[in-house]
């Protein structure tokens, strides 16, 4: 098996999100960044797939600034075998760019699984593994939170609005993961001294132009300060009130 | 010639409550563009094109394509006969829904067309002739405005935000027209469909949306919070990720940052403490109730009204106020 896994370097979920300076990006300043939350989805399944076909290798692919080697090393400690960090500095906000990059350095590379992220949780774009996907020509399923796979044919679980959708598939295909694939393990000790020596190959991204442009970036409008209306079953004829009269949803 | 696309979407061969708010945004794209809304709607033969108003949404033309195999989404297929029509019909603009099924569908129509995608979209319009969108990100913690600078502009608007406004349709009733539809080898072929609940909205397109966390105190507890949907009679039930994770309640039903991202008219939590990957699902809603009997708890932060109290004592009472007040 060999598999590919696209991961992306973003602000952890946590942290306080403050415009920058120049108005279209965050300021960074106190930021902490972390592997994107389904990324980590994606490479414990690649490392599920490597080790139960008992040989193979996992290759981690990242498009950002220098410091994504730390996010490239957290999936090395985790068991990946070896990185790739395309060079880019910012992150184009264009995922057809990215996507075109990653495809650049995915194609020809005889992967029998690419897998992604369902979506990044910064720019939320949603996009950038179905996407690889059409410019390799390779089939795609997205949101997976299921797969088996047995003898070159994949069986996997996605979830859509109706409900749980099951599809086929041969390999090679490009997956994106959903929450609910797999439990992604930590990086034990052991894990992470080894990663320190795990090759990273660096090289600048190729990137065309970018299309999409931002323009700015906002904190979200206040919403206007709330009222408690009363306390326990004694207030439920004024929220009654309100929900129709003020606010109209009654 | 700066006409717009609405990519609408069906199911059992009717057409869903969201094509019509996607033909809205295309028509304010269209009355910016000064140009024509085509809606595209793709399904089987047979699919009912009249099963929802898309004239009066703002449609000045439908374009129908059937095959039989495209009773249900089916990615290659799809994306062949939309790109065909986009190319066909050489619009400024394309919108798509973003749903489970857009959300798949508008990358693989983007590569196909080579042009850039603006995902989950609130706000749009036209500035000096080019589509300008507003897009939450950051898990809501932050509005990032785009502007495309390719044709056709590629947007899929997220459900709930383009409520239809009447009387924005067309001069008369929209010219029907058939186009071929484009089959492709499905490479993703589907089985199975299991089937959420029948009749049971999906929480990220409900109009109302009724959610249980763990103040609810257990699964056996939860026919509380579905009893308080179905007074509402257009509501989905919602969970935290404590319940889901807890196996309380199905994945399909949480709301936030590793679930759905709800922006429905009235979103009511009950016993969810309000942790920011909770609100990163659901402070676009329009309004917002919290019922939890800690004062202190963050969700009364976001919340237009909040009731202090215990879950148990405070949901019958509501059960049978909304039902009161719905029976007139
Ligand atoms: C990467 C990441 C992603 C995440 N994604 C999500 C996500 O998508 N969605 C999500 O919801 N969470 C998500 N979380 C988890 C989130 O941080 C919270 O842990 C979770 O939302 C808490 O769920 P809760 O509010 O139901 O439970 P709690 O935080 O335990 O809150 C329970 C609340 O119920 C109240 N209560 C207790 N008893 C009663 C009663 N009898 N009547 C009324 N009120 C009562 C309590 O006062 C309390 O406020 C994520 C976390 C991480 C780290
Ligand atoms: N800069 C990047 N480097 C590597 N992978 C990425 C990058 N951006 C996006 N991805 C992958 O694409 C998925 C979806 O991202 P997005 O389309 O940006 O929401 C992510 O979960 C990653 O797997």
């Amino acid at each position: 098996m060999k598999i590919a896994v696209c991961i992306k370097r973003v602000p952890d979920t946590e942290t306080r999100i403050r415009p920058g300076a120049d108005g279209t990006s965050i300021d960074e300043a106190g930021v902490k960044f972390i592997m994107n939350p389904y990324d980590e989805f994606a490479v414990e399944e690649a490392l599920q797939r490597r080790e139960k076909a008992g040989s193979g290798e996992v290759v981690v692919i990242s498009l950002g600034p220098d410091a994504a080697q730390e996010t490239m090393r957290t999936a090395l400690a985790m068991g990946a075998d070896r990185g790739v960090l395309l060079q880019a500095n910012p992150i184009p906000a264009d995922g057809l760019t990215v996507a075109k990059a990653l495809a650049a350095e995915l194609q020809g590379g005889g992967w029998d699984l690419v897998l992604f992220g369902k979506l990044a949780v910064d720019d939320y774009n949603n996009q950038v593994g179905p996407m690889v996907a059409e410019l390799l020509g390779m089939p795609c399923v997205t949101s997976v939170v299921k797969l088996e796979i047995e003898a070159g044919r994949g069986l996997a679980e996605r979830e859509t609005e109706g409900g749980l959708e099951v599809v086929e598939f041969q390999l090679p295909a490009v997956l994106t993961c959903d929450k609910g694939l797999n439990n992604p393990r930590y990086p034990a000790l052991k894990g992470i001294m080894a990663a320190k020596k795990k090759p990273i190959d660096i090289k600048p991204a190729q990137l065309g132009p970018a299309r999409l442009m931002v323009q700015s970036l906002t904190p979200p409008p206040e919403r206007a300060a709330g009222r408690i209306v009363g306390e326990g079953a004694a207030a439920v004829p004024e929220l009654v009130r309100l929900l129709r009269e003020e606010a109209k949803v009654l | 010639m700066a006409n717009v696309l609405a990519v609408t979407e069906q199911k059992g061969g009717s057409l869903r409550k969201v094509s019509l708010e996607v033909v809205t945004a295309a028509r304010r794209l269209a009355d910016g563009l000064g140009g024509r809304v085509d809606a595209l709607v793709v399904g089987a033969p047979g699919v009912d094109a009249t099963s929802a108003n898309l004239g009066g949404a703002g449609a000045d033309r439908v374009v129908v394509a059937t095959d039989p195999s495209f009773a249900h989404y089916q990615a290659d297929g799809y994306a062949a006969t939309v790109a065909a029509q986009v190319r066909r019909g050489g619009y400024a603009a394309v919108v798509f829904a973003a749903t489970a099924s857009g959300r798949d569908l508008a990358p693989r129509v983007a590569v196909r067309l080579d042009v850039p995608l603006a995902v989950d979209v609130t706000e749009l319009g036209v500035e000096a002739g080019k589509v300008v969108c507003t897009r939450p990100v950051y898990a809501g913690k932050a509005l990032q405005m785009v502007r495309l600078d390719a044709t056709p502009a590629l947007v899929s608007v997220r459900p709930n935000t383009f409520p239809v406004a009447p009387g924005h349709g067309g001069a008369g009733a929209p010219t029907t027209e058939t186009v071929a539809a484009e089959t492709a080898v499905a490479r993703v072929i589907v089985k199975e469909l299991k089937a959420a609940e029948q009749g049971s909205l999906d929480v990220a397109e409900a109009p109302i949306v009724v959610s249980g966390g763990r103040g609810m105190k257990g699964p056996e507890h939860f026919h509380l919070i579905e009893e308080l949907a179905k007074a509402f009679g257009n509501a989905a039930v919602g969970a935290s990720r404590a319940v889901v994770d807890a196996g309380w309640r199905p994945h399909g039903e949480q709301v936030g940052q590793t679930g759905k991202t709800v922006s429905p008219s009235l979103y009511i939590a009950v016993g969810i403490s309000g942790a920011i990957q909770h609100l990163a699902g659901m402070r676009t809603a329009k309004t917002i109730v919290a019922i939890n009997r800690d004062k202190d708890a963050p969700i009364f932060k976001v919340a237009d009204y909040g009731i202090v109290g215990d879950a148990f004592e405070v949901l019958p009472a509501l059960i049978e106020a909304v039902r009161k007040a719905r029976a007139g």
